[in-house]
């Protein structure tokens, strides 16, 4: 097993930022199904909220911590310890204690709520989420030195995905009305994690129902296993693609 | 022990390294000095690839260091400034250290124990002054007892008590024959220690001689004078 690993765990675990996040989580999570009568409506709020943080805090706080932990990295480097092994352990151990802080504050109030299908892939939707931004945000870490830099191009990844993003396709939207698009928002929408997450729980939800045309093109891809499938892959690409790069760049990273 | 041979790096525009070529011989204790940016600290972060250089080879025991990691395991370092994770206590810290090698060698806590860290071992890193975190980064370079012990700006932020158990410590060292580079701007903490001397200017070497040789070059005793000498005549 991974040593660095448990070690960047245990380090997190005891910081107090994760556990202020844990707490929040919960108190949200908390109010917005007991003040929700509908449970399927407390899911939608559950969303939109999970949608909201869960990405903001992973890509902030894993860029900080990164960056936090360069000297130590540096020491690291310093011993018979393989570069491969430090980026491994160094993900592995952000996205395992970020995922159970979401599992402690979210994802076990959800099951409780609403113990189905919908509740689970809600679950594994926001850890998937949390594995995504860390990724991120270990790339932009690894690409800058400095400080701000990385601070900066992840807080813009962030905006770009939950606000900036929508304006787009919305713009596209517009501008290609005349055209048979559907199928081409499937795929506009697999560049963007935090709408692919989006897309997949409301078309487990009767509201897809409200979105015309679009809507049913949707639900005839996404709402079949197929589809689901399908997006799954896509987000755990989503995942995997920036931790691989970041593996390779830091390699041949000057310290 | 250590064969440098052509390294250059650059830094983007400026050329940090210039074709440098050096060898360090076990059972010397090597004085690495040269004005602030001449290239020193990249050196000798390149000799533990900390930095990538961008041609030359570094030997070390006779093996090209390049696409390896386990010749690290015979060299302790110990960083101008180290920080550790905050939330870790000392003893935690070096468990962890000892915990990451695979094969541990017969642990060396002499350091631990003159500089009284068991003492401090409950305390987070976090709240540990500069000068503590300083000797922490000491006591985990000598701690595997290793044959080569790269040591940058050891004594900067050390009190003049935890200045002289490191020194004694270092002579100590280097009676067994082990090959120790230190990187320092305070040359009469040299004298007692270096038994060679290295002098790097903008990137280059210029010159490599021992201690007994500088000295009767320029008839001086003291460090800081024989270099006085020296740089004036190149």
């Amino acid at each position: 097993m991974n040593k660095i690993y448990k070690y960047v765990l245990a380090d997190i675990i005891r910081n107090r930022m994760i556990l202020f996040y844990s707490l929040i989580m919960l108190a949200l999570s908390l109010s917005v199904f007991s003040l929700e009568d509908i449970a399927s409506k407390g899911v939608l709020s559950m969303l939109n909220l999970i949608l909201m943080i869960v990405p903001l805090f992973c890509i902030i706080f894993s860029t900080i911590y990164m960056y936090q932990s360069s000297e130590f990295i540096e020491l690291l480097i310093s011993q018979p310890i393989q570069r491969k092994t430090i980026c491994r352990g160094m993900f592995m151990g952000l996205i395992s204690s970020l995922g159970l802080a979401f599992i402690l504050g979210a994802g076990w109030v959800i099951l409780v709520f609403e113990p189905n299908f919908v509740g689970v892939l809600l679950v594994i939707c926001g850890l998937l989420l949390t594995f995504i931004f860390s990724a991120i945000a270990l790339l932009s870490a690894v690409l800058f030195v400095d400080k701000a830099k990385g601070i900066g191009f992840s807080l813009l990844t962030w905006l770009f995905y939950s606000i900036l993003f929508d304006g787009f396709v919305l713009f596209l939207i517009f501008q290609f009305s005349d055209y048979p698009i559907e199928k081409v928002m499937i795929l506009i929408s697999m560049i963007n994690p935090i709408d692919l997450a989006r897309i997949m729980i409301l078309m487990q939800l009767d509201v897809s129902a409200l979105m015309g045309y679009t809507g049913a093109i949707f639900k005839d891809f996404f709402g079949t296993m197929e589809g689901i499938t399908i997006s799954f892959s896509m987000l755990i690409l989503w995942a995997i693609i920036p931790f691989l790069i970041s593996a390779r760049k830091f390699k041949s990273k000057d310290l | 022990m250590i064969k440098v041979q052509h390294i250059c790096k650059r830094f983007g525009n400026s050329e940090v390294l210039k074709d440098i070529s050096i060898e360090f011989k076990a059972g010397t204790c090597v004085a690495l000095i040269g004005p602030n940016g001449s290239g020193k600290t990249t050196l000798l972060k390149s000799i533990l690839q900390m930095v990538h250089v961008d041609s030359g080879d570094i030997l070390v025991k006779g093996e090209s260091i390049l696409g390896h990691w386990e010749y690290r395991g015979l060299i302790g370092f110990m960083p101008q400034m180290t920080r550790y994770p905050e939330n870790m206590t000392i003893k935690e810290v070096i468990a962890m250290m000892i915990d990451m090698r695979q094969n541990v060698p017969r642990l060396d806590e002499e350091l631990i124990k003159n500089f009284q860290i068991s003492g401090l071992y409950h305390k987070r890193m976090g709240t540990l002054s500069g000068g503590t975190r300083q000797k922490v980064g000491a006591c985990l370079a000598f701690l595997f007892s290793p044959l080569v012990l790269i040591l940058d700006e050891p004594t900067a932020g050390l009190d003049p008590l935890s200045a002289e158990i490191l020194k004694q410590k270092i002579i100590k060292e280097k009676a067994k024959g082990k090959l120790i580079i230190i990187s320092s701007h305070v040359l009469s903490e040299l004298d007692e220690l270096a038994s060679e001397v290295v002098y790097m200017q903008e990137g280059s070497i210029l010159f490599q001689k021992s201690m007994a040789e500088l000295k009767s070059e320029t008839h001086e005793l003291k460090l800081s004078k024989i270099l006085e000498k020296k740089i004036l005549e190149v």
